[in-house]
């Protein structure tokens, strides 16, 4: 008794019982969606389908979007820009990387940790961004895929047209007045192939008779294998080049230098005086 | 120097402030036979590097007073033959010990890393500098580690001070040496017989001046080559990479930004060096154009664009990096090397950073297949001022 009401004292038991409070409202949430998905998902006509998928992104659109697009994503100004003919791959982009919902108008999209997570739901979404007008679709997996891609030409192309921004091996940049083109360590070849096509934030538009789709595979190619290639050094220091390198070298040589120094002169024991 | 009167001398004596102008001079000098007689009356014999007498293991402090007195002491002893904690110095000793073998294993390895790896692929090479980079950085620091120990722990910590001599030399020497030089010189009949005197010096006129004829490598000039590229009238852009011509309707989406190049200069990369360009596609109304004819500085030309795709020169005005972080948003060139931005729907007018002039704007036109080409070459110079530029 008096054991059991020590631990419920204990410091750490707060924490421990939001943290046990939470996941299982997660599971419980990640439970109830998963299961309207899979019913949703199996259609018996293709049109009903297609119809009860835009029907149901509407749906999540109106609860999570419209308060900044619009509840016809007609935008609204100053707030959020209108999703008329953007397409399908510009939401799945966006939301697939966490970039939306935003955190606000002011703020630089960043990716950050799921709040729409299930694909389906996301699919749902910009099948309905679709269906008001346009715009690049979501690459099919065989668009994506990388057999038969040359990593050696999409090099070429990724150092013509995309490092000068995201880095010689997709570590990302800085760009004017505090944006930042982001790394491409964890993008996955949709998302790479969808910022493609879309030009997301400040980025330019690779459309599909500038860079053609097999291109736009090759480059995904080296994107991905250049994560493989290994660090022999011991530490990838980011893999952004000369300046942290550098700045290692600099600081953590001169900071050797000076501990040596003053080991090499400090004064010793009875030798002296 | 002065072995001709004190050869048997050890020669620390020297240091012991003595004489202040001891043994310089062969002969004559009092200080010098003074020293002598010190010495040769009671120094003992003994060969350099053998340890001296017992009761001659004084400190430097007592040294001054046993030579001021200069009556029967024998010659201080300046150094502690032992480190005054002889067990510390038994442990530093083991140290200093282990740190050389390290030092020495190391150096092993690093031969045995250079025999051992191939470097006949990047990565293998990779592996081979570090095992060399480590063995060898492992190999110096223990050497220095071991060298600093042994001097700080085993070496006595004594301060010694060395009299100077008197850096002039004796008037007699001065005057043996004068005589000396004038007798040469005649002797030599450099100075009686001009004419080898002066042809001599006629022969050294050309090895002088080649030097100087060597620096004409450096040259020619440039001339007109940093005022122009290779761009000229209707040759297509190409899309850079692919090595496809471009029509406007294949770079259709606003935002777009693509690199370009020369049709025919694709991998000549000393061309591309200058005449490497992007073209921007605009939206409807974005570009604002200038509304004096060229050449407006910050200003787009109306009949260089087509369907609102603008061309400038990728090189930065400043220091020539490849300026191309363009962004869609706020139609911003940016330049990564020291942040030079360019307006690109404002004639790439310099809106910050250290350049000082517009991204050069190509002039555009299209090609009766109806490919992007250019109307000419630029009309001013790309890339960073020079001299000649003016």
């Amino acid at each position: 008794m008096t054991r059991t009401t020590a631990r419920r004292r204990h410091p750490a038991a707060g924490y421990a019982v939001i943290l046990l409070g939470l996941v299982s409202v997660g599971l419980a949430y990640s439970a109830i969606t998963s299961g309207s998905s899979t019913s949703a998902t199996p259609p018996s006509i293709a049109l009903t389908a297609q119809l009860s998928q835009v029907s149901q992104g509407y749906a999540i659109f109106k609860a999570d979007c419209s308060s900044c697009h619009g509840l016809l994503a007609q935008g609204v100004p100053g707030v959020g820009p209108s999703l008329i003919g953007v397409g399908a791959a510009a939401v799945d982009f966006q939301v697939s990387t966490g970039r939306m919902p935003s955190k606000g108008p002011a703020n630089e999209n960043v990716r950050k940790p799921l709040e729409i997570s299930s694909p389906a739901q996301i699919h749902a979404v910009a099948a309905y961004i679709a269906s008001l007008g346009g715009g690049p679709a979501i690459p099919t997996a065989a668009q994506v895929s990388m057999t038969g891609a040359s990593a050696g030409f999409g090099q070429q192309l990724f150092v013509a047209d995309c490092a000068q921004c995201h880095n010689f091996v997709g570590a990302g940049g800085a760009l004017t007045y505090g944006k930042f083109a982001p790394p491409l360590t964890v993008s996955t070849p949709t998302q790479i192939y969808e910022a493609m096509l879309t030009g997301p934030e400040a980025m330019p538009v690779f459309n599909n008779t500038t860079i053609t789709p097999q291109e736009k595979r090759d480059i995904i190619a080296y994107v991905v294998q250049t994560r493989a290639e290994p660090n022999p050094g011991g530490l990838s220091l980011g893999r952004v080049g000369p300046v942290t390198e550098g700045l290692v070298a600099f600081l953590g040589m001169l900071l050797f230098m000076v501990f040596a120094a003053l080991w090499i002169t400090a004064k010793h024991g009875k030798a002296h005086e | 120097m002065s072995d001709s009167t004190a050869g048997h001398r050890p020669g620390d004596s020297d240091l012991t402030g003595s004489g202040s102008a001891a043994g310089l001079p062969p002969d004559g000098n009092a200080s010098d036979g003074e020293a002598g007689a010190e010495e040769t009356g009671t120094a003992p014999h003994r060969v350099i590097g053998t340890p001296p007498p017992a009761q001659a293991r004084t400190l430097l402090g007592t040294g001054p007073a046993a030579d001021a007195g200069g009556d029967g002491a024998v010659a201080p002893r300046e150094l502690p033959a032992d480190p005054p904690d002889l067990a510390s110095a038994k442990r530093a000793e083991r140290v200093v010990v282990a740190c050389f073998i390290v030092a020495m294993l190391a150096g092993f390895g690093f031969i045995a890393a250079y025999l051992i790896f191939s470097v006949h692929s990047v990565t293998n090479v990779l592996h081979s500098n570090l095992a060399l980079g480590s063995t060898m950085a492992i190999a110096f620091l223990a050497l220095a580690v071991g060298a600093t120990i042994w001097v700080r722990r085993l070496m006595p910590d004594v301060e010694l001070t060395e009299q100077r001599k008197p850096l002039r030399s004796s008037p007699e020497d001065r005057a043996a040496f004068a005589q000396t030089f004038e007798e040469g010189a005649d002797a030599s009949q450099f100075t009686k017989r001009p004419l080898v005197r002066r042809t001599l010096i006629a022969a050294t006129v050309p090895v002088a001046l080649a030097p100087i004829v060597l620096l004409r490598d450096m040259g020619p000039l440039p001339g007109k080559s940093l005022d122009r590229t290779v761009w000229r009238k209707g040759l297509r852009l190409l899309n850079y990479g692919a090595n496809t011509p471009i029509r406007p309707s294949d770079f259709s989406s606003p935002g777009g930004m693509i690199t370009v190049v020369p049709d025919g200069y694709q991998d000549d990369f000393d061309a591309l060096a200058k005449a490497a360009v992007i073209i921007i596609k605009f939206g409807p109304g974005q570009i604002v154009y200038g509304t004096k004819p060229y050449p407006v500085p910050g200003a787009v030309v109306p009949n260089w664009s087509v369907n609102n795709i603008v061309a400038y020169s990728k090189i930065c005005t400043h220091v020539g990096c490849p300026a191309a972080l363009y962004e869609q948003t706020t139609h911003h060139i940016l330049c990564p090397c020291h942040q030079s931005t360019f307006d690109a729907a404002r004639g790439a007018k310099v809106i910050f950073g250290p350049a000082t002039r517009p991204l050069p704007q190509l002039p555009m036109t299209t090609d009766a297949e109806g490919y992007l080409v250019a109307q000419s070459d630029f009309t001013e110079p790309v890339g960073p001022s020079f001299w000649e530029r003016g």
